[in-house]
């Protein structure tokens, strides 16, 4: 029984991680139709900022230990913002219109380069801002004690989704971007400004990347190629959805997140094994993953 | 049997090398055997980018031929290298007609994304396996050749490269062949409009199939050239990150000829060698700008260089 609790506890701790960190790739896509493996990276520069940041106000215990909190979220969306602006103003401005497999390779070439500034930036040696993650403590379920900053990140994680649905779904900008995603050029008819929505989504794709990583940042140690392991996890939530499904992300989220919970409980030799095969399953059946629109082909 | 122009110079090409490595000095030999190698993967991706596929698993065949050399020799009896190699073509032939039952039903970032879920699929149960070293891989060794057992060293590092470049030779012909036959005419011609393929009574599916299995266990003979040439096996084989090594040399190369990704491959290996020397923590940026670099201003790879210089020649 404790067992079984375990696995619902860790899964959805980690399935809201995936999240966070797939639902900016999800964006991304569903609008620019760019799938961007550079996500990790935006994901490893939000963890740098916030460590950094945090790691600094820790060493020098200037205030309460609040304010670390607002720092981590601080950093993920300045850091997010500046390397969104120039990443889409400065790059794939140039790129837009290519080919959809073409814009894959172009942001790996971004992976590659963002990879070696960071490195440059911040060093190779590892960066540590843990107190946010204990100053929070924990909370005891029977035999299980479970930290309660991963308990608030369920949390975030949910008002996020929501957030972003309600955007999409609830706000005029959010149905002008729906056209866009709907049909491009006729939106472009329409007099709506694509480009202008391209910077926006790019923008708040690299944020939700950057807020990812700054959230995750005080439970890990912040070394360089944490982005290389995670936009795979990424991928796989993502794809399992339906590519540019926000709901269909955060289904992804949930069945990668609890089959990797049961998969370390009860056999943990299949642990990566098992979010892989969850996906090849899906695609098997579902080839445009669960939510994802099945497209007619254009002679 | 008639050979073409091409043909002949790469048999030229092929024995100068083998030449070569009697006279040049041990880490250059070693050098270009991995160049060869991994060409030799790469001539499986640029199979499937002629079809309008690009894999971003190719290390999965890539990590079986090694694996295969590797394991055959360590658990199975199986010294001999040229069995080996052959085995590992067979396990991945063997691999690639079950995959590409599903594979071959994805197109564009679809095929690119399962084809990397399966490599990361095979990277999982290696990371988890304790009998072949877990994360650390194991060592390939005492492998003969017909027989014969050659000194662990220079000997043996001849004796690769020399596999290497007639192995290379043998796929190049092979693969030029191919691409000039009428399947081979096909592929290009499902990238360019597949349905169009099908109007012509065609079945573009079973076309790429066929393709995919074929560059699998060319893939596969440049992982076991691999694992032979290093000693050694590990699960990084199969890791994403070398798939889009690999992808990285394709483009680079180009799809123009039979020989680029070759060329491709060691211009590949010389520069990362010496920026990992020199400036280690910027060599990822130097790839990252030159991919962006080759996809702007070479579209074509650096072949288009040299086939630029025969106007009126179909590129």
């Amino acid at each position: 029984m404790t067992s079984l609790l375990a696995v619902l506890i860790d899964g959805s701790i980690y399935a809201s991680w995936l999240f966070l960190v797939a639902a900016g790739l999800t964006v991304i896509y569903g609008v620019m139709r760019i799938l961007n493996m550079a996500h990790g990276s935006f994901y490893a520069i939000g963890a740098y900022s916030a460590a950094s940041l945090v790691g600094w106000y820790f060493n020098n215990g200037i205030g309460p230990a609040w304010i670390s909190y607002l720092l981590l979220v601080g950093a993920a969306l300045v850091a997010g913002l500046i390397v969104g602006v120039i990443v889409e103003r400065g790059l794939l401005r140039l790129m837009y219109g290519r080919d959809e497999i073409l814009m894959v390779i172009i942001t790996y070439a971004l992976l590659l380069i963002l990879e070696d500034t960071m490195k440059i930036v911040w060093g190779v040696s590892p960066y540590f801002a843990y107190q946010p993650y204990t100053e929070l403590g924990r909370t005891a379920f029977g035999l299980l004690k479970v930290s309660n900053y991963d308990l608030a990140l369920v949390g975030v994680s949910a008002v996020l989704g929501l957030g972003l649905w309600a955007w999409l779904e609830r706000t005029n900008q959010g149905k002008v971007l729906r056209a866009v995603i709907h049909d491009r050029e006729i939106a472009v008819a329409m007099g709506v400004n694509v480009r202008l929505m391209f910077t926006i989504t790019f923008v708040l794709g690299t944020t939700l990347g950057a807020l990812a990583g700054a959230l995750t940042a005080p439970a890990i140690s912040v070394v360089p190629g944490i982005g290389i392991e995670v936009i795979v996890l990424a991928f796989a939530v993502v794809v399992i959805g339906g590519l540019g499904s926000i709901g269909g992300a955060a289904v992804g989220a949930l069945l990668v997140g609890l089959s990797r919970a049961a998969a370390v409980h009860y056999a943990p030799e299949f642990e990566l094994f098992v979010i892989y095969g969850v996906m090849s399953l899906v695609l098997a059946f579902r080839p445009e993953g669960l939510f994802g629109r099945t497209m007619a082909r254009k002679i | 049997m008639r050979f073409d122009k091409t043909e002949i110079s790469l048999a030229l090409v092929a024995i100068a090398c083998v030449l070569f490595g009697f006279v040049s000095p041990g880490w250059l030999i070693f050098l270009l055997t991995i160049a060869l190698a991994k060409a030799l993967v790469v001539q499986g991706v640029v199979m499937q980018m002629r079809s309008g596929l690009v894999s971003f698993g190719q290390g999965l065949f890539y990590c079986i031929g090694g694996y295969t050399v590797g394991m055959g020799g360590q658990f199975f009896g199986i010294h001999d290298a040229i069995a080996a190699l052959a085995l590992g073509m067979a396990v991945a032939i063997v691999v690639a007609m079950i995959l590409g039952l599903l594979l071959t039903r994805y197109r564009d970032i679809f095929f690119a994304m399962l084809s990397l879920a399966f490599s990361m699929i095979l990277f999982g149960i290696l990371v988890k396996s304790q009998g072949l070293g877990s994360t650390d891989g194991f060592n390939v060794h005492n492998w003969t050749v017909f027989g014969w057992a050659p000194d662990t060293g220079a000997d043996s590092q001849q004796t690769v490269f020399t596999m290497t470049v007639l192995a290379g030779l043998l796929i190049a012909v092979l693969i030029h062949r191919y691409t000039k036959a009428g399947i081979g005419v096909i592929c290009e011609a499902v990238r360019e409009n597949e349905v169009r393929v099908e109007y012509l009574g065609l079945s573009p599916r079973w076309l790429l199939y066929g393709n995919y299995v074929a560059a699998a266990s060319v893939s596969a003979l440049g992982g076991g050239l691999t694992a032979l040439a290093t000693g050694h096996v590990d699960p990084e084989m199969a890791y994403w990150t070398t798939s889009g090594e690999f992808i990285f040399i394709a483009l680079l190369g180009g799809l123009g000829h039979v020989a680029a990704p070759f060329i491709a491959a060691i211009v590949f290996s010389v520069v990362r060698t010496y920026s990992i020397e020199f400036v280690p923590n910027t060599w990822q940026m130097i790839l990252g700008f030159t991919l962006l670099g080759v996809i702007v201003f070479l579209p074509k790879g650096l072949w288009s260089l040299v086939s630029r210089e025969k106007s009126g020649e179909r590129t």
